[in-house]
């Protein structure tokens, strides 16, 4: 089993690096996960990050991608709601690269 | 971008030349228990799998007569060599189709013909194309039968019609029986069977999700197109992908479904029991998995009283529903028979533009000239409408009627000939990144000469995978991610809705031409 540590404590993640226990995220392990990938989290990425978190905990999955760049736009400015920003955010898709960052699990299916 | 060589474009498509191995480090995440055993299957490599490959493919043998003919029946003339697009694009010779075959049939050989047998007790089972079982041929079967989309193109070409998805699900099914399954194919199914789509959306989640689409629609046109979902006594259950609801340019289409049936006047739902079109069953080739998904869609018909089903864009659904769905969850004499049972949404949406039942202005997808990608389960599996080749002509008619700029590309690409989107059948996952953008070539070519020959701008397509697969590998190609869109958001962007600020512009530049 995969492991990245965080302040000297080490968490589970799977093949593809998500966390195995989302109950466990600490803040840091966005960080962390993003310097894996050579990025570093600003407060813009916080915003979808958080809204990630909030939304799964209501509904035990992630936000579809209209939620998300409705909720965005919202918090932001219209000219931030749609997938385009959110792409530049977050280069290998907003829906995995921020759910990885955020604890959650990896969006499967069609998409 | 990628840590392996992307191919080239030519202007026309090249056998390439033999390189062996290129893909044989290919090979996607194996299951682990927690995906395997809800499935049926046990949950890591079983001590006797030798054993209980040959039981299963006796097994399987016995059940399906056209794996025991295809397994017998190839003269190696070769014709299939050049048809697969992930040996175009990989030059793999283990990707050509009649090598993929033989990576089974070596082993039915063996163990299962007088000539394997004595062969083989010689020492010298290759002589009559035999080979022993062991580690490196299951290790192989894994990798090579995960670079296979079930898309069928090599049996158009085969003069025996022998069909590689056929070898390529039974395959899968004997090593999912070992306890050697996919992780991407198997945890999907897993969440369908349990939550009823493959996102994993529960059904608070969709209502939220359609109750912001509601507000999207009504803010852009002012009128309150509806989406309703598991609403009793709804006479149409529209069954769609449940990429519909998550991604982009899928939900483009949902919009598009939802103004046809808004325009039709039809009342209809969707179900969050059966909020998924796909059926990962038949990529994995587990009849019993295939069933229990559809049973869902059957249930759901029942318990909101519906008098008809109709498909949303999902290719491989499609097969499964036009070709299969009677057989696996019939029957299905609690529905309208006046109509297809089950529809597709371009048979609908053809059905309603015939007769004269929806405003279109064709000039809104004027900033584009389009291109039609056929999805191969529906080219190659299906039909629609009432005549042949429907499932050719219906999708194109749908979209000459809603956008004035059209060009197909190349003949030998298209229709029954048509080039996988290089993600179907399973592979659609990021461990399969190299094989997905690769086996992709065929396609990226043919749609690269029409947009240098004919100012192609966008392809669109009516399968959730096709989307999705477009969506990551355009790029890789130097194209934007944004070119592939849904055939039904075409649609829904030429409609006019009754009662739309343009429909009464439109009535009213209308009325002044009269006078």
């Amino acid at each position: 089993m995969a492991a990245i540590e965080v302040n000297g404590k080490s968490y589970e993640v799977d093949e593809e690096g998500y966390l195995e226990d989302l109950t466990t995220w600490v803040p840091e392990i966005a960080d962390v996960m993003a310097g894996i990938d050579d990025t570093k989290l600003d407060e813009n990425h916080w915003e979808v990050i958080n809204f990630l978190r909030e939304y799964y905990e209501e509904y035990q999955i992630a936000p579809a991608v209209r939620v998300l760049t409705k909720a965005i736009g919202k918090k932001l400015g219209k000219d931030k709601g749609n997938s385009k920003y959110l792409y530049e955010l977050f280069p290998y898709g907003p829906g995995k690269q921020a759910c990885k960052y955020a604890g959650l699990p990896k969006p499967t299916g069609c998409v | 971008m990628a840590d392996f060589e992307i191919p080239e474009l030519n202007e026309y498509t090249v056998i390439p030349k033999l390189k062996e191995g290129t893909m044989a480090h290919s090979s996607p995440f194996i299951a682990k228990a927690k995906f395997q055993e809800p499935l049926g299957f046990p949950g890591e490599l079983v001590d006797n799998w030798e054993e209980a490959v040959l039981t299963k493919m006796d097994d399987l043998r016995s059940r399906y007569r056209g794996f025991q003919v295809f397994l017998d029946s190839c003269v190696k003339c070769g014709a299939c060599t050049d048809k697969c697009h992930y040996y175009l694009g990989t030059k793999d010779p283990k990707n050509m189709p009649v090598a993929r075959q033989d990576l089974l049939r070596k082993v039915y050989r063996r163990y299962r013909t007088f000539a394997g047998k004595f062969f083989g007790a010689l020492g010298i089972p290759g002589f009559v194309g035999a080979a022993d079982l062991n580690k490196e041929v299951l290790d192989d079967w894994y990798s090579y039968f995960h670079q296979c989309s079930q898309c069928r193109r090599c049996s158009v070409f085969c003069p025996y019609g022998i069909d590689t998805a056929e070898i390529s699900m039974a395959a899968r099914d004997i090593m999912d029986t070992i306890g050697m399954g996919q992780k991407y194919c198997n945890e999907i199914i897993g969440k369908a069977q349990t939550i009823g789509n493959n996102l994993g959306l529960p059904q608070p989640a969709l209502v939220d999700t359609l109750e912001g689409l509601e507000e999207e629609v009504e803010e852009d046109t002012g009128v309150a197109v509806k989406f309703p979902i598991d609403q009793k006594g709804a006479d149409i259950l529209l069954i769609t992908p449940s990429a519909d609801f998550f991604a982009e340019p899928h939900v483009d289409g949902l919009i598009g479904y939802a103004k046809v049936f808004h325009e039709a006047g039809v009342s209809w739902t969707m179900s969050s029991h059966a909020s998924e079109a796909a059926n990962f069953g038949m990529f994995i080739g587990s009849y019993d998995n295939m069933r229990k998904l559809s049973l869902r869609i059957r249930k759901a018909a029942l318990d909101l009283g519906v008098k008809r089903i109709v498909f949303g864009e999902c290719g491989h659904a499609w097969r499964v529903a036009y070709s299969f769905l009677n057989t696996l969850a019939g029957p299905f004499d609690f529905l309208d028979q006046n109509y297809p049972i089950p529809q597709h949404i371009c048979e609908f949406t053809y059905d309603l533009i015939q007769k004269g039942g929806l405003k279109l202005d064709k000039s809104e997808n004027d900033h584009m000239t389009l291109t039609f990608h056929d999805s191969c389960n529906v080219a190659r599996a299906s039909n629609m409408g009432n005549k042949p080749g429907g499932q050719i002509d219906i999708p194109r008619a749908v979209i000459k009627a809603v956008c004035n700029n059209y060009v197909d590309m190349p003949a030998d690409t298209i229709g029954e000939a048509t080039f996988c989107c290089g993600g179907g059948g399973g592979l659609l996952t990021d461990d399969l990144m190299e094989v997905r953008v690769k086996g992709a070539q065929p396609r990226m070519e043919a749609y690269k000469s029409v947009v240098d020959n004919h100012g192609v701008t966008n392809l669109a397509a009516i399968c959730a995978i096709c989307k999705a697969q477009f969506t990551k590998v355009l790029p890789y190609y130097n194209f934007g991610m944004t070119d592939i869109v849904s055939v039904h958001q075409l649609v829904g962007d030429a409609i006019i809705l009754t009662g739309s600020e343009d429909d009464v512009d439109n009535d009213a530049s209308n009325n002044s031409n009269e006078q």
